[in-house]
């Protein structure tokens, strides 16, 4: 099935609210296998000028996903997602995100166009305080390979 | 080199465009791809079915890209020390990560250089990142904020 050029420009509606949790930053710092102890302890990231367990920089992938999969699940889209590989990622932090914050992830999609036999399709989410205090945005363009063929 | 964990702050005024900082060498295997998934919720079949990662074309089951960007984030984390921010960060996904069922797995090597100083303490590393001699991230940018 191809892709719905018309979701170009399509902005969704925001993610429900989804918690920082010390317990996920830990799980996420544990599965990249980074060991800085600002990831898990409390008084580590104070000493470090944090208010609490930071998390890496590429945890706000977990986020972004909340709100971007929202976008690329849409059914009318048409996207295959076993044909998917990620082709760019771009993360801009207004700060760091951390345990206690409460967020959402609003999706827009940017761009749907052809590279060869590949379709790519480019988001950008904001991920945003429930008092809308901008924390990151996430530009992320994936290709599903092969097109129709 | 293997993953140096984070070391002595970097001073803003110590850092010099053009230093080339050491190759580190951070392994993947299955396993390092199943916690991913748990962790990042991407379970995308393709990171841990090789019946499937093959019948859409894949030589073999491949890592996340974000795991290599992962990585790339540790190192810069690491160089930088604590007390850094990262600001801007951003890669493309230039090759794969093949990642075999053996008890080996494969490397990621990644290595960067001091593109430039910016203002408020800033500095921004162009990273690069190989796998079996081929380069995995390209266009890996990463924009930090030092303290001071």
């Amino acid at each position: 099935m191809a892709i719905n050029r018309e979701y170009a420009g399509r902005r969704f509606e925001p993610s429900d609210p989804y918690e920082v949790s010390r317990v996920k930053i830990a799980e996420f710092a544990h599965a990249i296998g980074d060991q800085n102890p600002i990831y898990r302890d409390r008084d580590a990231a104070q000493a470090a000028g944090f208010r609490d367990v930071v998390a890496p920089p590429t945890f706000a992938i977990v986020i972004s996903m909340v709100g971007s999969s929202v976008a690329l699940a849409d059914p009318g889209l048409g996207l295959n997602y076993a044909m998917v590989v990620h082709g760019e990622q771009r993360f801009e932090y207004a700060r760091q995100l951390q345990a206690g914050d409460v967020v959402t992830a609003q999706t827009t999609i940017a761009n749907i166009r052809d590279a060869g036999r590949n379709t790519l399709v480019s988001t950008e989410t904001e991920i945003r305080t429930t008092e809308g205090e901008l924390v990151c945005t996430a530009y992320s363009t994936i290709a599903e390979r092969g097109g129709d063929a | 080199m293997t993953a140096p964990g984070p070391g002595t702050p970097v001073s803003y005024d110590d850092v010099k465009p053009g230093t080339e900082l050491p190759q580190v060498s951070y392994p993947v295997t299955r396993l390092s791809l199943v916690k991913y998934c748990g962790a990042s919720g991407d379970f995308n079949v393709i990171h841990w079915n090789e019946r499937i990662a093959k019948s859409v074309g894949l030589p073999d089951v491949i890592a996340h890209g974000m795991f290599s960007m992962a990585q790339a984030g540790r190192y810069v984390t690491d160089w930088a020390g604590s007390g850094a921010v990262v600001v801007d960060f951003g890669v493309r996904f230039s090759s794969m990560v093949v990642v075999p069922d053996d008890d080996i797995g494969a490397t990621i090597e990644v290595s960067g250089v001091i593109e430039e100083k910016l203002d408020h303490n800033r500095v921004a590393l162009a990273l690069t990142a190989r796998s079996n001699d081929t380069k995995v991230l390209t266009r890996a940018r990463a924009v930090v904020q030092l303290p001071g």
